[in-house]
Order: structure tokens, then sequence, then C-alpha cells
């Protein structure tokens, strides 16, 4: 309230789920839009260069999205942390017996495992940007100008199965994460609505697992085929 | 049908500050029409004469409208059958011979008093933050004289059905709160006598609510499924738009 020094609304309950909420919702436009361009791979080796060449050539502006992206990472990876945490606190003495009660309940291995998987997945994105991002640099030259060849270090990274299946796995459980987190965004933000609510919800299981194929789909046909 | 013989298994906890075990029990010549309160008052007539110390559990009306009785029953709070009260659950839907274990409502916020009675006053305590509207008293207003409509009414009632029994903070993986101060924010705000105070309300009542330690709510929908009065989560989206509504200024 107005007697407090400083603002205390994304420090409420409510408001830490809404910043969970924007910063999933914006983490989810970045990984459909990485996903559709990864696809640029299975066009050809000059397109998917060309592709990240574009997005690299962006300059500042890329620099801009890298920040706001990098602040959305950290603030949902940090606020989930400490929700989870402050969650194990509300219940110290556990149930001997505890099960779901069925319908209408929502609660799925999806949702139960959010910290788990979206641990995973910072770990995974540590790693994925040093193997990509900030890894190898391949140059090419396609119609005349030089660019990174991001192509050669695909192939060469999908190559050995370890790190292709580790990969594979990870997009799976990512599919996992969004399957709640993307309903579960909107109804943190109050968008919830009788004549909508099924249709968020269905359309969340439909990215989930739209982009857990389409993530998959390039490492798998590298490693099958080149 | 023939009355059944139940294995129980039941949370004993001498008061707050001690340690508490589950205790094996076992009741004889249950009534497949006998409540599940009416059962343990069996068992606890039994425990008495053998001069031991009957189980604390709360009731009052026992007609499925005061919220009093709690209880979660095979790991469910109010037990396996949806849209009701422990009061309302009856015996016909166990079987005889059946182990059923019994556990309190379990939240820090909800400590227990005695065995399967748990302090819910947390509640009260919010309710006092804004689960109300401010009116002059004097002598009664004509009932008609704002008129609100069917819609509206039917909404707020949906929400105003709640009984504050906390089924929803116990069947919560994260001891949440959500459904229930959802509930209390949402029946005013269809209602102009709820406008006035609906910043504030929403406000105190979520910063209360997160004073008594309840947990946050990760949209797991359990206690829309367990809540005997069937308030919906859609509630707890219309609190954070209140909530939403109420920090934006």
């Amino acid at each position: 309230m107005a007697s407090k020094p400083y603002d205390t609304t994304f420090l409420t309950t409510v408001g830490k789920k809404i910043v969970m909420a924007i910063t999933g919702l914006f983490l989810v436009i970045f990984v459909v839009e990485h996903m559709l361009g990864n696809l640029f791979f299975l066009v050809g080796a000059d397109a998917y260069n060309e592709y990240s060449h574009k997005l690299l050539s962006l300059g500042p502006l890329l620099w801009a999205i890298e920040i706001v992206l990098l602040a959305a990472f950290v603030f949902h990876a940090f606020y989930g942390i400490s929700i989870t945490l402050y969650n194990k606190s509300a219940r110290p003495e556990k149930y001997k017996q505890l099960r779901s009660a069925g319908k209408p309940s929502r609660k799925t291995i999806s949702s139960t495992t959010m910290i788990y998987t979206g641990l995973i997945l910072l770990i995974f994105l540590v790693i994925h940007l040093k193997s990509f991002k900030y890894g190898t640099y391949y140059s090419t030259v396609v119609n005349g100008v030089e660019m990174r060849d991001l192509h050669r270090l695909m192939v060469e990274k999908f190559s050995t199965p370890l790190y292709t299946f580790g990969y594979v796995a990870v997009m799976i459980l990512l599919g996992f994460h969004l399957r709640h987190g993307f309903w579960s965004a909107f109804q943190s933000l109050g968008a919830n609505h009788p004549r909508y609510s099924a249709g968020i919800y269905t359309l969340g299981v439909f990215i989930a697992i739209i982009l857990a194929i389409g993530f998959v789909a390039v490492p798998l046909w590298i490693y099958f085929t080149q | 049908m023939k009355n059944m013989t139940l294995k129980l298994l039941i949370w004993r906890q001498k008061d707050a500050n001690s340690p508490g075990e589950m205790v094996p029990y076992t009741v004889e010549n249950v009534s497949p029409h006998m409540s599940f309160l009416e059962m343990l008052d069996v068992l606890n007539e039994k425990i008495i004469k053998e001069g031991g110390d009957p189980i604390e559990f709360d009731n009052d009306c026992r007609e499925g409208i005061c919220g009093m009785c709690s209880l979660v029953i095979n790991g469910i709070p109010h037990g396996t059958q949806h849209r009701t009260a422990t009061c309302q659950l009856h015996m016909r839907h166990f079987k005889d011979g059946d182990t059923i274990t019994i556990e309190p409502f379990r939240a820090k916020p909800f400590p227990v008093i005695k065995d399967l009675a748990v302090d819910r006053s947390a509640f009260d305590r919010i309710i006092a933050k804004g689960g109300y509207i401010s009116v002059n008293t004097g002598s009664a207003p004509d009932a008609n004289s704002i008129p609100i409509s069917k819609e509206a009414a039917d909404l707020a009632m949906d929400a105003a059905e709640c009984i504050g029994c906390g089924a929803c903070v116990a069947a919560c993986p994260n001891a949440s709160a959500a459904l229930f101060v959802g509930a209390k924010i949402s029946q005013y705000t269809f209602l102009p006598q709820g406008k006035p105070e609906a910043k504030r309300r929403a406000l105190r009542m979520i910063e209360q609510m997160d004073a008594e330690g309840f947990g946050n709510c990760s949209n797991h929908g359990e206690c829309e499924a367990v809540c005997p009065k069937e308030i919906s989560i859609l509630n707890i989206a219309r609190m954070r738009r209140e909530f939403l509504k109420a920090a934006i200024r």
C-alpha cells in the first residue's frame, strides 16, 4: 500500500506470477522464431547461412533484442526458483498421502515438473550458447559475401550421438515445460474466460508439440543423413 | 446394504507443538447410511468408553454449508466424492474392509490445534482486510433501489458460494490460498456496491494472504477439483485482473 517506501507490486505472490507470465510469453515468441529459423537448414546450406548472416547484420537492433532476452531469461529463472523454494516452505509438514482429485484439475506431469524442466533448460542454454553463438567460427562465401558458416558447425555438432540425443531430449522437455507454461501464463495475467480458456489450453498443447517436433527435426535429420 | 468394518489410519497430534503420527483404528458396525463424521462419532464413543482420548475434528452444521468440516481422506481433501464437503460424504462410498487414511488440512498458515483440527483463522484475517463492503447503518435500504442484472447476480453468487473451508489450500501442491481469495474478491466485482473499495480490497487482501505465508498459485487447478462448491479458477484470473487494475494507477 501507499505506506511502503517502494513499490511492492511485483514482490507479491500475484505480482511474481505476472512477471513469470510476461517473461515466459516473451521467451515463447523467441523460441518460435528460433525454431522457424532452424528450419532454413532443411532448405540448404546457403539459405541457412544467409538467414543467420541477416540476423547478425541487424547490429544494434539485435543487441537490443538480446539484452531484453537476457533480462527475460534472468527474471524468469530467478523468480521461478524463488517461487518454488517459497512454495516448499508453505507446507512444512508433508502429507502421508496426497493425490490428484482428477478433473477439472489441470495438474499434470508438466505442471508439477516445471522447476526441473526449467533448470535443465537453463543448463542447456549455457551449453547451447557456448556451442553455437560462441562456438568455432568457420567462414564461407555465399553470393560473393563472406559470412559465418553455421551450417558446418551444426553438421559437426550433430554428428555425435551424445550431443544429438541430449539435444533431442532437452527439446522434448521444452515441450513439457510449454504445455503447462503457455496456458498458465495467460491464467497468471488474468486472461482467462469461459469462452477462450479451453482454446488457450489447446493452443498451448499444440505449440508445445509443434516446437518440440520443429526443434528435433533438424538435429535428427543431420545425424541420420549427413 | 450390510454394516461394515473399516480400518482407519488417523493423524493424532497432542497439540500444535508436539509431533504427530498416524495411528491405526478399527471401527465396526458402520452403517452405509452414516456420514463420514457420524462414523468418526461412533469411533470416538468407542474410544471414550475405553477411557481413551477422543479424536478431535472440526464440524458444525453437517449440512455442507458452513465450511467447518475438513479432513484429507485417502489423499483428497473432503474425500474422493466431488463437490461435497466431508459431512456430506456417506459411508456407502466405501467397502467393507477398506483402509481409510485421514489427515488434517496441511499448510503453514493452518497450524494443527489437535489431531485433525487446524486453525484456519488466517482466512478470517484476510477477510478482515477487505472481504466486505462499507455501508452506513440505519434503516434497511430498499432491496431493489440499485438494479443488478440477473447475469451479474449469478456470477457474483457463483463466487460467493465459497464457504471458506480451506480445501483449496489443502489440495494445492503449494498450499496457495488463491482460490479462496479469488472468490472473495470476485464476488464484489460484479456488484455496484463492491466498486468503491475494489482497489483497496484487492491489494490489501492479497497483501494479507502473502503475510500469512500461503504459497504461490502455479495454476495446477487442484483447488477447483476439491472445492465442495465448485468455485472455478476463473475467479483466480479475475483476482489477478483486479490486482493489475489496482496496482497500475
